[in-house]
């Protein structure tokens, strides 16, 4: 399922969408949209093969937990399309990336935008840290880690099933600094996992700010490489690039393609905040309209109307 | 004299695996240490080593349970839960994956001291929503012990015996029930996993003192049948005496405590385990003596409860069951 727009047009929709969001809910996950924007737009846009969404452009409400008495629970994968052989899957690691991925479902036509008003809203499944009930998600990922794990033990039982479609993990480079990253890789080599790959936000940023000030992770590239990947490095704004290493053979291993990003692209007043860029607050009224303008005028759009009530 | 069965694991895994294509075998460098190496040898094809790396292991059975498989994951018990527990919560024991978790060497059945020691697993289990937990007591149960768990939609926990293990039972575990092995009306007796053993060398020493036992044996932790314990609380004049291989915090005697409680049921308990201590390296005959988890802490509970000496000597009490110490199927080597 593909919609009409350009991979270009959806990463600079992504940016829009959160950009305004957070204007109106006075702070958001800005960077991880400056990062990240052309590589969600090129996942869901051409990279992955998907099908139809098999859940509702509004997302319903929060629905409970998965429990034995809770028969009617649905994971947020079908706004991914269905679970069928010949698919892909995708699994957003970094769960606090949920408003650039619901952004994206958004922008590709898979979830209706008045789901983007649902987000962080008290009883809704469109979740501040997505959840695996919130839209596209299918796996909890906000304990950071785990997600390349999961990824190895699903694409390990599909290509044991023969089945066609592949399992990709939208990562983050901080995961790195986890043992369990390696864990995986290691496994997923051994097992010659090749139906698996994963697409790394090298963005240099983590909570508390530059990477190489919280922990210095040194070359990953490397390490994914001594651990059995194959792994290349691309400028993750550059979507030919982007094509280029998704088409990397990997037989036998899995394919690691850390995007080296800006934190800061299309949205350059952010570069003010740097290195504190994980989640953008204003300090003052003036500070927000003075990058309400400045923001709204690289992206090419109005100022955001911060009369009317917020969010 | 009791029939000792030889690592019916091994054979009992083995059977199930083959009746069920669906179920994967998974390991982390304890292959053989939990029975499975016959297995690995046999089958490649079904046994995925994942070396040690529990944490990623945990997360993969996730993954395979997303895609329709059952893995059997076999460790010791501690590095099911310590190590990966985060993993445990989001990738097995949230979304209900029909991950089954082989837990051997439980409580102080290891001479590995507090590192290899899993005596507070039943305590951390049964807090956790979506977990069912399973504790085999004897060889028939280990040998039901596959399809029992492999029964639950969802995933267990399960407490498995090794080694050379005494057959107690001629009836397979029946998921969610407990075994009545006696129905006395003076003290209610509850054991799990090896106590029951413990407990079964009181009975007679206990009977020609004229005390009436009534005896519980729990295969199935979680869920547990409260109604069941209640009726039988309330067949017994004296009180309850729960025996456990773990913490009395957070395993059967804090079970029985709670519904008690709950209940009103307004009769004394006495738990007995290993009290707010952990313990340290040794034999199993030893560790159950030295931490009071053996027949004659049992007796002295019994008495506790009545207020009264039942005149019941050591020496009177059936003789405990000793490995001979180079056997090759000592339960103790790692």
């Amino acid at each position: 399922m593909h919609n009409a727009k350009t991979t270009a047009e959806v990463a600079a929709g992504i940016r829009k969408r959160v950009f305004v969001h957070a204007m109106r809910n006075n702070g958001g996950y800005l960077s991880q949209a400056c990062s990240a924007a052309e590589q969600l737009a090129f996942l869901y846009n051409e990279a992955l093969t998907l099908g139809a969404p098999t859940l509702p452009p509004v997302p319903p409400p929060f629905g409970g937990v998965p429990a034995a008495d809770n028969p009617d629970y649905v994971t947020g994968a079908g706004y991914n399309g269905p679970a069928a052989p010949d698919y892909d899957r995708l699994f957003i690691a970094p769960a606090h990336y949920a408003l650039v991925a619901y952004a994206t479902l958004v922008e590709v036509g898979r979830m209706d935008d008045a789901g983007l008003e649902m987000f962080n809203l008290d009883g809704s499944s469109v979740e501040m840290i997505g959840a695996e009930h919130s839209p596209g998600m299918e796996v909890h990922n906000g304990t950071l880690g785990i997600g390349l794990s999961t990824a190895a033990g699903l694409a390990w039982g599909r290509k044991r099933r023969s089945e066609a479609g592949q399992v990709c993990v939208f990562m983050s480079d901080g995961e790195v600094q986890e043992g369990q990253t390696w864990e995986a890789v290691q496994a997923a080599a051994h097992h010659r996992i090749d139906n698996l790959w994963a697409l790394m936000d090298v963005n240099d940023q983590q909570c508390d700010g530059a990477m190489d000030s919280v922990m210095e992770v040194r070359d990953i590239a490397a390490k994914f490489r001594d651990f059995g990947a194959v792994c290349v490095e691309v400028d993750a704004h550059d979507l030919d690039a982007l094509r280029e290493a998704r088409a990397t053979p990997h037989p036998g291993a899995p394919l690691i393609i850390l995007a080296r990003s800006s934190p800061t692209q299309g949205m350059s007043f952010l570069q003010r905040r740097f290195p504190r860029l994980h989640y953008v607050r204003f300090k003052s009224d003036d500070e927000r309209a003075e990058m309400n303008a400045s923001i709204a005028a690289e992206l090419g759009i109005d100022p955001v109307d911060l009369t009317s009530e917020a969010h | 004299m009791v029939e000792i069965v030889n690592r019916p694991y091994a054979s009992a895994f083995e059977a199930h695996a083959l009746a069920n294509p669906d179920v994967l075998c998974l390991s982390a460098d304890l292959t053989s240490s939990c029975e499975i190496d016959g297995f690995r040898d046999r089958h490649p094809d079904r046994f995925l080593s994942l070396g040690m790396a529990e944490q990623n292991m945990m997360s993969f059975a996730g993954g395979l349970g997303m895609a329709g498989y059952r893995p059997f994951l076999h460790s010791f018990g501690v590095f099911l839960y310590r190590r990966p527990y985060d993993q445990l919560i989001a990738s097995v024991a949230y979304p209900r994956r029909k991950v089954r978790l082989m837990g051997f060497l439980p409580g102080i059945t290891t001479p590995g001291g507090m590192t290899h020691q899993a005596i507070e697993d039943v305590a951390v289990m049964r807090s956790i929503p979506n977990m069912t937990i399973l504790e085999t007591g004897d060889a028939t149960e280990v040998e039901s012990i596959c399809a029992a768990a492999d029964s639950i939609d969802g995933p267990v926990y399960c407490r498995v015996l090794r080694g050379a293990i005494p057959r107690l039972f001629d009836t397979p575990i029946a998921v969610g029930e407990m075994r009545e092995l006696a129905s006395g009306s003076d003290v209610l007796v509850v054991t799990s996993g090896i106590a029951t053993e413990e407990a079964l060398r009181c009975r007679a020493a206990l009977a020609g003192a004229g005390v009436s036992i009534r005896h519980l044996h729990i295969h199935t932790i979680k869920p547990f049948d409260r109604g069941a314990l209640l009726d039988h609380i309330g067949s017994v004049t004296k009180g309850v005496v729960v025996l456990e291989n773990h913490l009395i915090d957070g395993g059967v005697g804090s079970l029985v405590a709670e519904i008690m409680a709950e209940a009103g049921a307004g009769k004394r308990l006495v738990r007995l385990g290993l009290r707010d201590t952990f313990a340290h390296g040794g034999s199993r005959a030893y560790l159950m003596k030295h931490y009071g988890l053996d027949a004659t802490a049992l007796l002295a509970g019994i008495e506790d409860l009545l207020g009264a000496k039942t005149g019941i000597a050591e020496e009177d009490l059936a003789t405990a069951r000793v490995d001979a110490v180079h056997s090759a199927v000592k339960a103790e080597a790692l």
